[in-house]
């Protein structure tokens, strides 16, 4: 929460009347949270067989001048929780030390703790591979949770409820062709380029979260979310949700949903969202949890009204209410042509000529979802660079993603969630920074010197999924929003240290951090 | 000047910008101010059948000028094939960028020709900046809009 929505909220009652308010460029640079800014310490241990056996992590959190919404949450559960990865790493320590500084303050932004805790991971498993001599590919493969062994106990809290780590994978490497990678590279070796080839095989914990594992870690705040489902006697419908869209398309996916549900044409349903003057109190969007949390809610009231429905027809057919069958947007009496479609239904509650006691007129259901675990989306990302090592120009020739989303709901919507998310992972792998110069002056307050990713910084990308089923969603949904910003930055920097031969180098890889980095391994 | 077809007239201060003038003035809020800078492109509109950035441009420059806006580009309530080509390939989500990405295609389209290649669209889109498609889809879109455009 931003203190100017409490001052526009005094503002409104002082002059009694609507007030807005607007930010300019600068003013958001400024006094916006920023995001991640860790410096970690990671050692890795391993038999000799490039088995992982125990993972030691120093962290230093930047949290900014003053605390703000999620602050200490993002470098704790959602960051060292996150740092078994994908992998069956017996013995993890983590150590996170919260520092503050002058900067802005540091909150959660897409990923929120999982960026981190992937790059930090994925970075250390491709040094691992190169000092055991082994594949990126085959090191990740040994140490991977083996699809049996779901639900998984990690060492770090989080208990991962199901996955396919070898099926996104592979089907990562087919999607990129990485068997023929090295003849790409002798070719452009050719023409004067370094090319490189990065993997980032992520897991993410979301659909945030269950209220009892917040409040254990002593959050003051339940992490449910509501809806409420209204027929009116016209037969369309309104869903009211407690997230927020702002893009993401959750009036098309939850109305499929609900026409999935209830059998009710897609163009009778509306969604309402965002207007709390129309909307009961809900818990918002973040966490990728609008569809795991607040769809399951819709689905959840949807069920009531077939509940309701069931009653209603079982009255108006006269039939027994354990004779209704409902299928296709009908109620009918089983093994019977008699039946009502759930209009009729609708109308039927708002004319209860006949009703008898207890049966309730109206078609119109809440519910609340809370849910037991987080979700755990995951998946392999491929990145293939080619480096001007004269220049430390960095080109994405090649962008793969194979994600485990669970059940896909509306496969477009879900691949431009992904299309942009990898997107900002590679904003943050190459271009953006917040810089402060020693006297604490922001010097990156516009968009002429922070460096967003363009057009023509990332080419189109291959996008493909390997599904599992979660078995604590009644959906069977995982989320999807953040995924491509934590796979991302890895595969990207794994792909320029692949492409240099070298071990380390910092985000953003801007030309003149990878040139200097291309001296070094070159000299 | 002569605003979507119709003529405008009124009296500014010199150092009013033309977004100012189109958003404040005419009430035109499809143009968006993203950035202050130049930047972003969120407020390219055409002056003269070319694309500028309205918040860098001064509301005098285009007097007597022809100026479309996003506004202005559906005709009877049909959308102009760059912006049903953006809606078919879900080219946008959130849309604060997609005035300025759907006036820069048509521009890119008119010096390019309908055949242009990616590298191209790719390269002559860098003064727009979306944070949620990652472009691809946008890319898509220009390309079938730039396909219906010619057709």
């Amino acid at each position: 929460m931003y203190s100017e929505e409490l001052v526009v909220g005094w503002a409104c009652r002082k002059v009694n009347r609507p007030v807005k308010w607007t930010s300019d460029r600068t003013e958001a640079f400024l006094a916006d949270a920023h995001g991640r800014d860790h410096v970690a310490h990671a050692e890795m241990a391993m038999d000799k067989n490039g088995k992982f056996l125990a993972m030691r992590v120093n962290t230093t959190a930047n949290l900014g001048a003053y605390l703000s919404t999620f602050a200490t949450m993002v470098p704790s559960y959602l960051y060292a929780f996150l740092l078994a990865g994908q992998y069956s790493t017996p013995l993890i320590y983590s150590e996170v030390k919260a520092v503050f500084t002058n900067t802005a303050p540091v909150d959660a932004a897409r990923g929120a703790g999982r960026p981190e805790a992937t790059f930090l991971l994925e970075r250390l498993v491709d040094v691992c591979a190169e000092d055991m001599g082994l594949d990126p590919a085959e090191i990740r493969r040994r140490n991977f949770i083996p699809v049996d062994a779901f639900p998984y106990q990690t060492p770090v809290v989080q208990c991962y409820d199901s996955g396919d780590y070898n099926a996104a994978l592979d089907k990562a490497l087919a999607l990129a062709d990485y068997e023929g990678f090295a003849g790409r590279a002798e070719e452009a070796k050719s023409r004067g380029k370094c090319r490189g080839i990065g993997l980032s095989s992520y897991v993410e914990a979301c659909g945030i979260a269950p209220s009892a594992a917040v409040g254990q870690l002593g959050a003051g705040v339940g992490l449910w979310e509501s809806a409420q489902v209204r027929f009116n006697p016209t037969g369309n419908v309104q869903v009211f949700t407690g997230t927020h869209s702002h893009g993401q398309g959750h009036e098309t996916t939850f109305a499929q949903l609900v026409t999935e549900q209830l059998g009710v044409p897609i163009e009778n349903i509306e969604v309402i969202h965002g207007d709390t003057s129309k909307t009961q109190f809900g818990m918002g969007t973040y966490g990728s949890r609008s569809l795991a949390v607040g769809g399951v809610a819709i689905a959840k009231a949807c069920e009531k009204l077939i509940e309701k429905g069931k009653k209603i027809a079982a009255h108006a057919l006269e039939a027994a209410e354990g004779d209704i069958e409902f299928a296709d947007g009908n109620f009918a009496i089983a093994g019977t042509d008699k039946a009502m479609n759930i209009a009729e239904v609708a109308f039927n509650a708002y004319v209860p000529h006949s009703y008898p006691e207890g049966l309730e007129p109206g078609f119109d259901e809440n519910a609340f979802f809370d849910p037991m675990n987080f979700s755990f989306p995951a998946g392999t990302h491929i990145c293939e660079v080619e480096v001007d090592p004269d220049t430390g120009v960095v080109e994405i020739v090649k962008y793969s993603a194979v994600d485990d989303f669970g059940k896909l709901i509306n496969p477009m919507i879900v691949e431009g969630q992904v299309h942009g998310g990898i997107v900002h992972g590679v904003g943050q792998a190459l271009l953006e920074g917040c810089q402060y110069d020693s006297d604490g002056q922001l010097i990156t307050a516009s968009y002429m010197d922070y460096a967003m990713p363009r057009a023509d910084n990332v080419p189109s990308f291959d996008v493909d999924y390997a599904p599992t089923n979660p078995p604590h969603n009644p959906l069977g949904v995982k989320g999807c929003g953040e995924a491509g910003a934590i796979g991302a930055p890895p595969a990207v920097i794994n792909a320029i240290s692949n492409a240099l031969g070298i071990k380390h180098i910092d985000m953003p890889a801007t030309p003149e951090n990878v040139w200097r980095a291309a001296q070094t391994a070159t000299s | 000047m002569n605003v979507n077809g119709e003529s405008i007239s009124g009296e500014v201060e010199d150092r009013m910008l033309l977004v100012e003038f189109l958003r404040e003035h005419l009430r035109l809020t499809g143009t968006h101010v993203g950035c202050d800078t130049s930047q972003c492109g969120a407020c390219v509109v055409h002056v003269n059948g070319v694309s500028v950035k309205s918040c860098t441009t001064l509301a005098v420059q285009a007097e007597g000028g022809d100026v479309t806006t996003i506004e202005g580009l559906a005709i009877n309530g049909e959308l102009h094939p760059m912006q049903q080509a953006f809606k078919d390939n879900h080219g946008l989500q959130c849309g604060f960028c997609t005035p300025g990405m759907v006036m820069s295609a048509i521009d890119i389209v008119n010096r390019n020709g309908s055949d242009v290649d990616e590298a191209t669209v790719r390269k002559e889109l860098e003064g727009n900046i979306c944070r949620c498609t990652g472009y691809h889809n946008i890319v898509k879109a220009v390309h079938a809009g730039a396909k219906n455009m010619g057709g």
